[in-house]
């Protein structure tokens, strides 16, 4: 385990040292501790390391993270793990707006809760959120799941394309074209597998699944005269 | 961008050390807003039963000239403190509509920033570090304040641009966002007899807010309407002489982090403001929600 201490070291130098070892296999273990809210920490990994962050940070933090773990002791500002392609970002406090924001690929487990924006335009990541998430989230969601164990604000969902949506609590309001869908075996199998890899003991059958009714965007031959 | 932090004391042993932790927070918001910088400090002191915050382009000659005048009108030697482009004018409450028609009227070229029984504004153009050392806000004490730094979007950078903006008696607001509806609403308040300093749009909400408290509003009960009726983008931090206030627009683009403890309540635009708060490992740290009135009195 090398410590990285950002009340000495400097926030790039250590971003650099994180991502010299980018495209190696190496394993290394680091903790960051004097985070003190820093932003665009932990950024850019490209290797399966892990990375302990013992504090809060501030916008950006694990953004476009590929194959590295990353945890964070604390709460994390706007954009975390902002465009992930995979590996598995934790935070075990609460995340600000647009958590996820356009990811592709990954786990994103947030412990507390999510702000607004969870998940805009999320393009195949994997979010799991233990505390409620604010309006607006997965709005135009292309692909991936969105697990919320708590309640979703208004307009979840909205212009959504084909990512899932499982919330346990109340939903305030579904966005534009989002409709609940049935929860057949296959969605509880892959939540099962989901709350398993987030650490999370919930029981998926509490879930109430919800998706895009694809009916948004879609040409109908009897609205022709209007174009 | 703007950056703003907020600190309402809870705890009085706090009080000696709020401009020092106001200060500290302020400097830490400079990348958010370098073209100036602001700070509303609220205290109590038998010996200022009314307070009147002006600032001068001129002060060397403006502040003498002001001394004497206040001196003949009121048959008592003026207490005038000059902080570097401001002065801080203390007079007994009875005296204070005098002498600020006096101001208004004699000397045009003052702008008053703030009056009451509590509130002193400063503010300036310039970097937040050099704005609060030109005021020496560290050294101040007090039961609440609030700090702005300003990258300017609606209006020109100037001392009058900067925030806080104070439209009555103890109150301020500063604001991080745009507000689209400005024009209109200034209008309207014109007509209620509301009066502005400036082209600014966060001067309208200071006023609006003014104006729904003369109408009988608490805090709270203003901010609500406030809900209504400001059409744009908004986080405010507003002051009172008792009380802290916060709303955030129903879209909540601009950020905030708000932490309480039993010694205090502070905001922040990030996280990094309140990091050397006593405490904050072991405070409440939360984000407040869109659309929803949060203030404490004390």
């Amino acid at each position: 385990m090398t410590i990285l201490d950002l009340s000495e070291q400097a926030l790039r130098s250590v971003n650099a040292e994180l991502q010299s070892l980018n495209g190696t296999q190496s394993n290394a273990e680091y903790e960051i501790i004097n985070p003190r809210g820093s932003h665009a920490l932990a950024v850019g990994l490209n290797a399966p390391i892990a990375v302990k962050i013992a504090g809060s940070t501030g916008y950006y933090c694990a953004g476009m993270n590929k194959h590295a773990t990353v945890q964070v002791a604390g709460s994390v500002g706007p954009g975390v793990a902002e465009n992930m392609m995979s590996g598995m970002v934790v935070v075990d406090g609460d995340a600000s707006q647009y958590a996820g924001a356009t990811g592709h690929g990954g786990l994103l487990v947030v412990r507390g809760n999510a702000s607004s924006r969870c998940g805009i335009s999320m393009k195949g990541i994997d979010i799991v959120v233990q505390g409620d998430i604010g309006h607006m989230s997965a709005f135009m969601a292309q692909k991936g799941n969105l697990v919320v164990l708590g309640d979703a604000g208004d307009a979840l969902g909205d212009s959504l394309y084909e990512a899932r949506l499982f919330v346990r609590g109340s939903v305030a309001s579904l966005g534009t074209d989002c409709i609940e869908k049935e929860m057949r075996q296959e969605h509880i199998d892959l939540l099962n597998d989901l709350l398993a890899r987030a650490g999370v003991d919930a029981d998926p059958a509490e879930f109430r699944r919800y998706g895009s009714a694809r009916q948004l965007y879609n040409f109908h031959i009897d609205n022709a005269q209007a174009y | 961008m703007c950056g703003i932090v907020g600190l309402f004391l809870k705890d009085s042993t706090l009080e000696p050390d709020l401009g020092a932790m106001l200060t500290a927070m302020l400097v830490t918001m400079t990348d958010r807003g370098p073209d100036s910088a602001g700070i509303a400090i609220y205290s109590e002191d038998s010996a200022k039963p009314f307070k009147i915050t002006v600032q001068s382009l001129d002060p060397a000659t403006d502040f003498p000239a002001l001394s004497d005048r206040i001196a003949k009108l009121t048959g008592a030697p003026a207490q005038l403190l000059e902080k570097g482009s401001h002065a801080v004018i203390a007079l007994a409450k009875s005296a204070a509509d005098t002498v600020l028609t006096m101001i208004r009227s004699d000397f045009p070229e003052l702008r008053i920033m703030s009056q009451g029984n509590r509130i002193e504004i400063f503010k300036e153009t310039g970097l937040p570090e050099k704005v609060a050392a030109e005021f020496s806000v560290a050294a101040m004490h007090g039961t609440h304040g609030i700090g702005h730094t300003r990258m300017a979007t609606e209006s020109a950078v100037t001392t009058l641009g900067a925030h806080p903006f104070s439209t009555g008696s103890d109150q301020c607001l500063v604001h991080n966002g745009s507000l689209s509806n400005h024009n209109s609403l200034r209008r309207k308040l014109v007509r209620d007899g509301m009066h502005f300093e400036t082209e600014n749009d966060s001067e309208v909400a200071a006023a609006y807010l003014t104006r729904r408290m003369q109408g009988g509003d608490n805090l709270g009960g203003a901010l609500q309407a406030g809900l209504d009726d400001l059409d744009g983008f908004y986080t405010f931090v507003v002051g009172t002489e008792t009380g802290f206030g916060v709303l955030r627009d129903p879209i909540a683009c601009k950020p905030a982090v708000m932490a309480e403890t039993d010694r205090f309540v502070a905001f922040g635009s990030e996280y990094r403001a309140l990091v050397d708060l006593p405490g904050i490992k072991d405070a409440r740290v939360w984000e407040p929600q869109p659309a929803k009135v949060y203030f404490w009195e004390r």
